[in-house]
């Protein structure tokens, strides 16, 4: 993986200091609140409800073993004793104090992490496909074009005050799993006629005003890739509307011009820039490359996982679930669930950090990744290694062996600790996970997604959950809107809405009555729940969530 | 005609804990929602938040709606009574160190 060089050492550590002495001011009064605020956030640090929320990037979702030990340090020593991982891989620290938090922005630093451009009007944390560099159906490895483009927005000057947030999001696998068209500009790697290069996906995202980000353009070569990111946010740095924030976003802006016209005046910017770049991008790419070479991978019998796989139900279970296809023969890309029923989705103890950094050293390759999903990705694993792997996780709660279903459940924080959330998010999560274990069905109603929001502005990405849940303040009430039929991937669907919302101790008991009736109304087995909603649409659904009002119509 | 005033408390974030807390009668600070100062008339609210928001030892001072109860004032709104609890999933927060005790 990357190795931070002179530049991004010392670039990191004037941040850490930079922004401690602010810090300091702030204390001493000499920077009032307003002043302070912009470059606290600038650094990562949000004030929430109950406490400071400290919003940590793992760009692309890569980290090493090292890494990971730091955040259950810092978990122990600085917060509860715990991390939130996000579904923008990063990790929340939701009970840092002010004065702590120089202190824990210098550990970061001394395994090359930070919180720069976690928040602001500025281009974030660059997120990539969980499996990168491991994926049976990769074209190419999307991080070393997510680091390229770490460095290149980092501290950007032209871009540190955008008209809103920018996110991007790299895949280089045609089988989506970053969705890449709900972001702000998604990539998709491919190989043309021999050259690498990326389609350019521009103007989706999800929030208030969900859309499916449209082609910009079908291929570029990674020659002229940055400057063409670049012309890109150029363009809409200086179009984007600062009048109304809710109409900012880059999607609005390709929305109200139309793609051609935004593609016309990228193609005339991209022009006028793409010489002052003279291949130094190249060059960098090059190098960054070369920090991502895959590691030596064995050729040895997998014996042991066939024997454990035929004797032990629990490890075959887990196996069918929690593992995916990877490129070296032998190997296999193992999905940790931070999704135990009843836990909150994307927390790790400080202990279960550190299990996992020793299982990723002793089994993995000293690779680790954090998904969009909350979940952790010990990307090489020779299958070999996977019973005393399986072993290794049990013996610290980490083996739910339920990827995919119905309680791998995506959940923002929500109003447990959002400021901006209007209803909570996580005991709903916690209350669908913990129904549908004591109802034993969630292996009989196999792949699913439920992704919950606690406010419009969706980091629960609910509009593309199969099953998706909104909470709302509804008169000084909780209330949980239900959207049918998303899909976050290749094929991106924005959910439909089902009706009127759900009080809080009756969403539970609804996505039942949908999942029961899915259960009836399948046409086997194999057709999963998106598929059945697809070929059936809302009626029958919403026949079976409302069927007070569907008995007085009939009755009418 | 301007709508009636409803009885109020005002609440902020401490500067360095970035815990709830909220203004007293006294004009202290105070981490219970039932030991703060319910304040009952609109002039005196006003009055009250332009002074907290002085205050640069608190963080985003504002004015929320409470009711009387018997131990002091109450959340009308599920959002203040999870800023007096803490979070619903562990039991950290103001729900561990007592602030909470008595209501």
């Amino acid at each position: 993986m990357y190795k931070y060089n002179d530049f991004d050492e010392s670039f990191v550590r004037n941040r850490v200091a930079q922004f401690s002495a602010q810090v300091a001011r702030r204390i001493d009064g000499s920077l009032s609140e307003e002043e302070f605020r912009p470059l606290r956030l600038m650094n990562g640090l949000y004030l929430q409800l109950h406490a400071y929320m400290l919003r940590v990037a793992i760009p692309y979702g890569t980290l090493n073993p090292d890494q990971m030990d730091q955040l259950a340090h810092i978990a122990e020593t600085y917060d509860r004793g715990y991390g939130h991982f996000t579904t923008r891989q990063n990790i929340q620290y939701n009970w840092p104090k002010l004065p702590d938090v120089p202190a824990i922005l210098s550990d970061l630093a001394d395994v090359e992490m930070h919180a720069i451009q976690t928040s602001g009007n500025t281009i974030r944390n660059v997120t990539a496909d969980h499996f990168a560099g491991a994926a049976a159906d990769e074209v190419a490895d999307p991080r070393p074009v997510a680091e390229l483009i770490r460095q290149w927005s980092t501290d950007h000057p032209e871009f540190q005050f955008l008209p809103r947030k920018f996110k991007v999001a790299v895949t280089g696998a045609a089988a989506d799993r970053a969705v890449v068209r709900a972001h702000d500009i998604g990539l998709v790697l491919k190989r043309q006629d021999g050259v690498l290069g990326a389609e350019i996906i521009v103007g989706g995202g999800l929030g208030r005003t969900p859309m499916v980000g449209k082609t910009l353009k079908e291929f570029v070569t990674f020659d002229d890739l940055l400057p063409y990111l670049e012309a890109t946010v150029s363009v809409w740095n200086l179009l984007g509307r600062r009048d109304n924030k809710y109409k900012a976003r880059i999607k609005i802006t390709v929305h109200e011009h139309g793609i051609d016209d935004i593609r016309a005046r990228v193609e005339d910017r991209f022009a006028a820039i793409k010489p002052t770049f003279g291949g130094v991008d190249m060059e960098m790419l090059r190098e960054i490359e070369g920090h991502f070479v895959p590691p030596i991978f064995a050729d040895k019998p997998v014996d042991a996982y066939t024997r454990a796989y035929e004797a032990d139900p629990v490890f075959r279970a887990w196996a069918d679930t929690n593992l995916a296809a990877h490129k070296a023969e032998g190997y296999a890309i193992v999905t940790v669930s931070l999704k135990k029923p009843g836990q909150t989705p994307g927390d790790a103890t400080a202990e279960q950090m550190r299990a996992l950094a020793q299982i990723a050293r002793d089994y993995a390759h000293d690779e680790l990744r954090i998904s969009h999903e909350q979940n952790v990705i010990l990307p090489h694993v020779h299958k070999s290694n996977l019973p005393a792997l399986h072993a290794a996780l049990k013996a610290f709660d980490l083996a739910s062996a339920n990827v995919g279903l119905v309680s791998d459940i995506i959940a923002c924080p929500g109003m447990d600790y959002c400021a901006l959330a209007t209803a909570r998010s996580i005991p709903v999560a916690q209350g669908i996970a913990t129904r549908f274990e004591e109802l034993k069905l969630e292996h009989d109603i196999g792949a699913l997604k439920i992704k919950i929001s606690g406010c419009i502005n969706a980091c629960g990405h609910h509009h593309v959950g199969h099953i998706g849940i909104l909470g709302l303040d509804r008169a000084g009430v909780e209330n949980y809107q239900i959207t049918l039929g998303g899909d976050g991937t290749e094929d991106m669907v924005i959910g439909d809405r089902t009706g009127p919302g759900f009080a809080y101790d009756e969403i539970v008991p609804a996505i039942e009555r949908i999942l029961l009736s899915y259960l009836d109304l399948r046409d086997g087995p194999e057709e999963t729940f998106l598929a059945t909603y697809r070929r059936l649409g809302l009626a029958p659904f919403k026949a079976a969530l409302y069927p007070a009002k569907e008995e007085k119509a009939n009755a009418a | 005609m301007s709508r009636p005033f409803t009885p109020k408390v005002i609440t902020a974030n401490a500067l360095l804990q970035g815990d709830v807390i909220y203004l007293s009668e006294s004009g202290i600070w105070v981490r219970a929602l039932h030991e703060a100062a319910l304040i009952l008339d609109a002039a005196r609210a006003e009055a009250l938040l332009a002074e907290a928001q002085k205050d640069g030892m608190v963080v985003g001072a504002y004015l929320t709606d409470a009711a009387e109860g018997k131990h002091g004032p109450e959340p009308t709104h599920f959002r203040e009574e999870f800023r007096r609890t803490g979070p619903s999933n562990y039991p950290h927060g103001k729900q561990e160190t007592g602030a909470r005790a008595n209501v």
